[in-house]
């Protein structure tokens, strides 16, 4: 588990917390009712952390790789 | 004759024609006709896999429940994105292990997990059990979509038989091969009908989408968010759980997650999909449109509002290609819930009995059970009379089951014993069959509980009970070598 993992806290808590604190109609968020809109909301952000956990991931196994073929040298 | 049932006719005969040309020049064996020898590419699985979420379920059942319930339907953002979250560390470790052990199916994985033949066959038909209702729905979409945009020319019995029967001929035909070419055209065609409904039916009745929101509310105060009870926040939260945990334990996206080439595509998929899972919203400006332009649906013919408000506004042309659309996200599902249904009786039900049968036998096996499990399901549409949602959320309860033990098998070391996991699925599922027999509720059941408890999914019910059976077998069973010893030692 890396500290970038606990990024995903941010949609899950959006989704499951969410609905008891805005089960509200107003204000509208982008045209839609509020509860819409904050759970379509959570979707983007959803795709927007996880690709910083993906890349972030990726760049740390890149680094270990490297690190690992210059330690073996 | 008219002009909308010609492109409904043309949807049929071209999903026909693609899957039956998928055969050509390939040896139809097993592995072929199943996971199509293993060579399908990243971009396939990841059609294959968002695909899931086109489906009759979204176009009919998504507007529908939009319709009919309002806020509740919000519940399908929600899964949207958890699901997506969990695929990042739940599916990395179930490709890398079935990698490993060269596995098939999702029964092949408890049954070597556990190392339990018992195991997979009682998965494999929690999974047929499962996905029966999900083809149920499909064929049910199926028969509202010919029967609707054909201006009532042909029944909705009719439509069943005839989507059935092409779907089962196709399937006996070609297999997996005849869904993965239609697929391709089914995302394109829904992907632009569900855009062009969802922008354009609020700006030509409301002049917009926050106008028609704003008259919804001002005709329905509170239709737009969730009610106090029933349909409550408590609801929807535990929904959005129990879905979420279902979602990769269907046997086909166990069958898609083993056909990727690397996991780094498993990775990825995490933050690609959500932004296609956004096509709900237009599916839902659909739904929400017809609330006060087609009133007065209810019941399951909520799931008519898609197709009714299309009637209302467009000339039979375009209905016809609306109805094209719809025909496509009923029938390549379909058509993937029938190979695998019939491959998990062939292979791991079939098979487990007979364990001398050959690779060819199993084949004409699975081949021979695709029309018979189409019959089963045609069945059970034209008894039924759910709708579209409380199918798929009880065929969700159902599959939701195996999560528990999947889970606890991907740990280093996983504690759960192997009679365990089969009791606690037993246990599970028995749970949700009762429920959904008796139409029991968390607030039936438990009328003792406060009322934000009482409106929890019933679902989860079952799912707290397998737990606690998970955990108490664990005890009981591991305990009895140590104990057993122990006798000896005394004696």
């Amino acid at each position: 588990m890396r500290p970038a993992h606990l990024l995903s806290l941010l949609p899950i808590c959006g989704v499951l917390i969410g609905p008891f604190v805005f089960n509200r109609v107003y204000p509208f968020i982008l045209g839609m009712p509020f509860l819409l809109g904050w759970l379509a909301l959570s979707l983007v952000l959803t795709s927007v952390v996880m690709a910083c956990i993906y890349f972030s991931d990726k760049a740390a196994n890149a680094h270990k790789q490297t690190a690992s073929e210059g330690a073996s040298k | 004759m008219n002009s909308a049932i010609v492109f409904i006719v043309a949807a049929l005969a071209v999903a026909l024609a693609l899957g039956l040309r998928a055969r050509r020049g390939k040896d139809m064996n097993l592995e072929q006709w199943t996971v199509g020898g293993r060579g399908f590419g990243a971009l396939v699985i990841f059609l294959l896999m968002a695909g899931e979420i086109y489906t009759t379920f979204v176009f009919l059942g998504g507007s529908g429940y939009a319709y009919g319930k309002g806020g509740p339907a919000y519940y399908m953002l929600g899964y949207g994105s958890l699901c997506f979250v969990l695929s990042y560390w739940l599916l990395p470790p179930i490709w890398r292990y079935a990698k490993e052990q060269k596995l098939l199916s999702q029964p092949d994985f408890f049954a070597a997990k556990y190392n339990s033949p018992v195991l997979g066959v009682l998965v494999a038909i929690v999974g047929v059990v499962a996905l029966i209702p999900y083809l149920v729905l499909q064929l049910k979409g199926l028969g509202i979509i010919i029967n609707v945009a054909s201006y009532s020319m042909i029944s909705s019995t009719q439509g069943i038989w005839i989507g059935a029967v092409i779907v089962a001929t196709y399937v006996f035909v070609s297999g997996i091969h005849g869904s993965a070419w239609t697929s391709v055209v089914k995302d394109v065609l829904v992907m632009f009908v569900a855009v062009f409904l969802g922008l354009y039916l609020p700006m030509h009745y409301y002049g917009g989408i926050s106008q028609m929101f704003e008259a919804i509310e001002q005709a329905k105060p509170g239709f737009l968010a969730l009610p106090g009870t029933g349909l409550s926040p408590t609801w929807l939260v535990s929904t959005v759980v129990l879905s979420t945990l279902g979602f990769y334990m269907w046997p086909h996206m166990f069958t898609a997650t083993f056909a990727a080439k690397q996991e780094d595509a498993l990775r990825r998929n995490a933050y690609v999909l959500p932004i296609y899972q956004l096509m709900l919203l237009f599916i839902f400006f659909v739904g929400f449109a017809a609330v006060l332009q087609v009133p007065g649906l209810t019941g399951s013919d909520i799931d008519l509002a898609l197709f009714k408000i299309s009637l209302k506004t467009f000339d039979p042309w375009f209905v016809g290609i609306v109805g094209a659309a719809g025909v496509l996200t009923a029938l390549v599902p379909g058509s993937m819930i029938l190979v695998t249904t019939s491959t998990l009786l062939a292979n791991n039900v079939y098979r487990a009995i007979l364990p001398q049968s050959d690779s060819a036998r199993i084949g004409i096996v699975a081949k021979i059970m695709a029309p018979c499990v189409m019959l089963v399901a045609v069945y059970f549409t034209l008894g039924g009379n759910e709708t579209i949602v409380s199918l798929l959320l009880m065929a969700y309860a159902f599959v939701t089951q195996l999560f528990p033990a999947l889970t606890m098998s991907l740990l280093r070391n996983n504690p759960v014993t192997r009679s365990a996991a089969i009791i606690s699925i037993l246990v599970g599922e028995a749970t949700v069959a009762w429920m959904t027999m008796t139409k029991s509720s968390v607030a039936t059941l438990f009328p003792f509980l406060p009322p934000p408890l009482t409106d929890l999914n019933a679902g989860i019910v079952a799912l707290i009970l397998n737990v606690v059976t998970l955990a108490v077998v664990t005890l009981l069973t591991r305990d009895l070598p140590a104990t057993g010893r122990q006798r000896l030692n005394e004696a």
